[in-house]
């Protein structure tokens, strides 16, 4: 983790200089007193409200909040502008940044910097939140973000980056933004131990932000799920992604994606937990899909993805896909409506499984069709369809699935 | 005589209760109503150790509700009535008003079969799954219960033929639990080109085992009747309008058949 070597050299070389330390509180003004400080000094802010219009940091500065003193925008100012390099900024509580249309304003933007911490703020009630604008070596982490627009075109992101490299945006809290995290041509970044929730548009947000890692978040709730766009060698694990409901909602939407990996991810209670529009060579183990409508719907644009160990759990459907032809591998998962047998003891039916029901394609062109759902009509229209597949793609179809759920401790993973 | 004037004067309620009384202590000897309890018992317990996941368990325990529960409550109480119709000439022979005869014999048969399925299914409910779910199962299927119980009875008061009624009565069922599902499917698929959303909810109200269903699919794939047209519905069922309007139609499909039976009953010439 290179990436978290940051903060200690940071310090090292705030130590090594020659620098010395400033006491701020309301009186003395924060602007005032970083104009006077000198390079890698530390001002320490003290208890208080700061109405300075918008306060600029724009040399190396170390910036500590003492007692979480609050950087007040008065609805009109970007309360934080770090136009400088190694920057530290924690313990600050910063609200009520402007909202504009022209300028996208935040309660901390950052401009062209290397070497940005900021940590363990609050931020309430700011159009964007955390503002990365061709940043490199930024850490944004135990930030705390909320926002109470109700409308898309009213509010910004939580954590927004963009033409950003090497980030880590880890522990933050998003909520009531428009998308927790929007990352855009954001590379080579790691997104880990986030909670998004109740966000008005997605939980997260990317495109063409290749080879990045999202792990241990949580997106709960948002207006639709989670959506990324245009990017290759996305590594997802250990997320979960719940309660996004809607009729356009999805937990996940893969959208042109490549050469990914989604693994150990729990997918609960969601309309659509994956929907994937040319997603391709993209590999998908060990999730885990509970109580979604859809657990998965794959378009026909997707090609050469694998699924494997995956378990689905009491979902409407398992599988929905809209065409005949079926270019990806579901092999050895876990499917709680199977009914086969396993006559030969190696823990995988003998019998494969066709996962996607006559009653999904149904309730695809006929949406309506759903209140007939669970009547027994339809459950024999689908076991005969189970029987003889004529209408769901027959080729679509585990050959080993598992008789019970995929346990990775016990499988040795 | 004296005895006579005696319940010639006490309110009919207490007659009709009486009678109840009766018809439960009598069906409860045949032992018919115990093996119902006992299978649906056995069934709901092996439901919920069979799945791992309650809510599961609570799905394949619907389909038994939406199909047994019917047959055995319309065909148990249409033969019930048919077995007991020289009691009901022995009962008409006293000075006691129709309308308490047949309304103390629906209470009487209605109690059994509600009891049976409380302590059946509400039991292993209790115990896996307390939730509101299993709530709506229970008040739904009690619902559907009393419903067919007042169909049975109509079935039973149109004709004095013992097959004949049974007849009907298992018409009723195929008709309400397989057929209508399947007309309105082939209609929608006829009609596909139209937008059919209203027409099917209305549809919907006309059966009584569609209206528990959905009672049933709210609770059990919210998440996928989020999406869509399934919010129209969801909307709509599920709002308090929905649930005061399907708890309406649910009583209506108790008692109109009743109604329509005792007001047969009373005219028939026995």
């Amino acid at each position: 983790m290179k990436e978290l070597c940051l903060l200690p050299a940071l310090l090292f070389v705030v130590q090594l200089l020659p620098a010395r330390s400033w006491d701020v509180n309301p009186h003395t003004g924060l602007q005032h007193i970083i104009s006077q400080a000198k390079p890698f000094d530390t001002i320490l802010v003290h208890e208080g409200v700061y109405r300075e219009g918008g306060i600029t940091i724009d040399k190396p500065l170390v910036l500590i909040g003492d007692a979480r003193p609050v950087i007040d925008g008065e609805h009109k100012y970007q309360p934080i502008s770090i136009r400088s390099s190694h920057v530290y900024m924690s313990g600050f509580r910063i609200v009520n940044c402007g909202i504009t249309s022209l300028d996208d304003i935040a309660g901390i933007k950052i401009y062209n910097a290397r070497e940005v911490y900021v940590s363990d703020n609050i931020l309430d009630d700011n159009y964007f939140g955390i503002y990365l604008s061709n940043c490199v070596h930024c850490y944004v982490s135990g930030n705390y973000m909320t926002a109470h627009s109700s409308v898309e075109h009213n509010s910004g992101n939580g954590v927004h980056a963009w033409k950003c490299d090497s980030l880590v945006i880890q522990n933050n809290n998003m909520q009531g933004h428009r998308d927790g995290i929007y990352l855009e041509f954001a590379t080579n970044s790691y997104i880990a131990y986030n909670h998004c929730e109740k966000n008005i548009r997605y939980g997260l947000h990317f495109m063409f932000s290749h080879n990045n890692t999202y792990a241990h978040n949580s997106f709960i709730n948002n207006g639709a799920g989670v959506a990324v766009m245009y990017t290759r060698n996305v590594t997802m694990v250990h997320n979960v992604f719940a309660e996004n409901r809607g009729g356009a909602s999805y937990a996940l939407l893969l959208k042109d994606i490549q050469s990914s990996y989604m693994a150990d991810n729990i997918f609960r209670q969601n309309t659509i937990g994956i929907f994937m529009e040319g997603c391709t060579r993209s590999l998908l183990e060990r999730n885990e899909f509970r109580q979604n409508g859809w657990a998965i719907k794959v378009q026909a644009s997707c090609e050469n993805n694998q699924f494997r160990h995956n378990n689905f759990f009491a979902n409407t459907f398992d599988i929905s896909t809209n065409n005949q032809l079926v270019f990806n591998v579901f092999d050895s998962n876990y499917w709680d409506k199977y009914e086969g047998y396993d006559l030969d003891r190696n823990r995988a039916g003998d019998v494969p499984y066709h996962p996607v029901s006559l009653f999904a394609m149904v309730s695809d062109q006929m949406p309506y069709a759903m209140l007939f759902w669970r009547s027994f009509t339809v459950l024999l229209l689908d076991r005969a369809e189970k029987v003889i597949p004529s209408l769901s793609p027959d080729r679509l179809r585990d050959n080993s699935p598992l008789m019970k759920p995929y346990d990775s401790v016990r499988s040795g993973q | 005589m004296s005895a006579a004037v005696r319940t010639e004067h006490r309110p009919g309620i207490f007659q009709m209760l009486k009678i109840a009384r009766y018809v439960v202590s009598d069906i409860l000897r045949n032992r018919f109503i115990l093996a119902y309890l006992l299978f649906l018992l056995v069934i709901s317990m092996s439901f919920f150790n069979l799945e791992s996941d309650p809510v599961k368990g609570m799905m394949s325990l619907l389909n038994i509700v939406l199909i047994v529960l019917p047959l055995v409550s319309i065909v148990f109480a249409t033969i019930h009535l048919y077995n007991s119709y020289e009691f009901i000439e022995l009962m008409l022979a006293q000075p006691l008003r129709r309308i308490d005869i047949i309304l103390g014999e629906y209470f009487g048969v209605a109690i059994s079969l509600c009891a049976a399925f409380c302590t059946g299914v509400g039991l292993p409910i209790l115990l896996y799954d307390s939730s509101i779910h299993g709530a709506t199962l229970l008040i739904s299927g009690i619902l559907l219960t009393l419903a067919f119980v007042s169909l049975a009875f109509l079935a039973t008061v149109l004709s004095r033929d013992k097959s004949k009624g049974i007849g009907t009565a298992l018409l009723l069922w195929f008709f309400s639990t397989i057929l209508y599902d399947g007309i309105i499917l082939m209609g929608m698929f006829a009609f596909s080109d139209y937008p059919l959303e209203k027409a099917v909810m209305f549809l919907a109200f006309l059966n009584p085992v569609d209206l528990t269903r959905i009672a049933m699919l709210l609770q059990l794939d919210t998440a996928a009747l989020m999406g869509y047209t399934g919010a129209l519905f969801q909307h709509f069922f599920g709002s308090a309008l929905g649930v005061s309007l399907s708890f309406l139609a649910m009583l209506l499909w108790i008692f109109i058949p009743l109604w329509l039976a005792v007001l047969i009953f009373r005219k028939k010439d026995i």
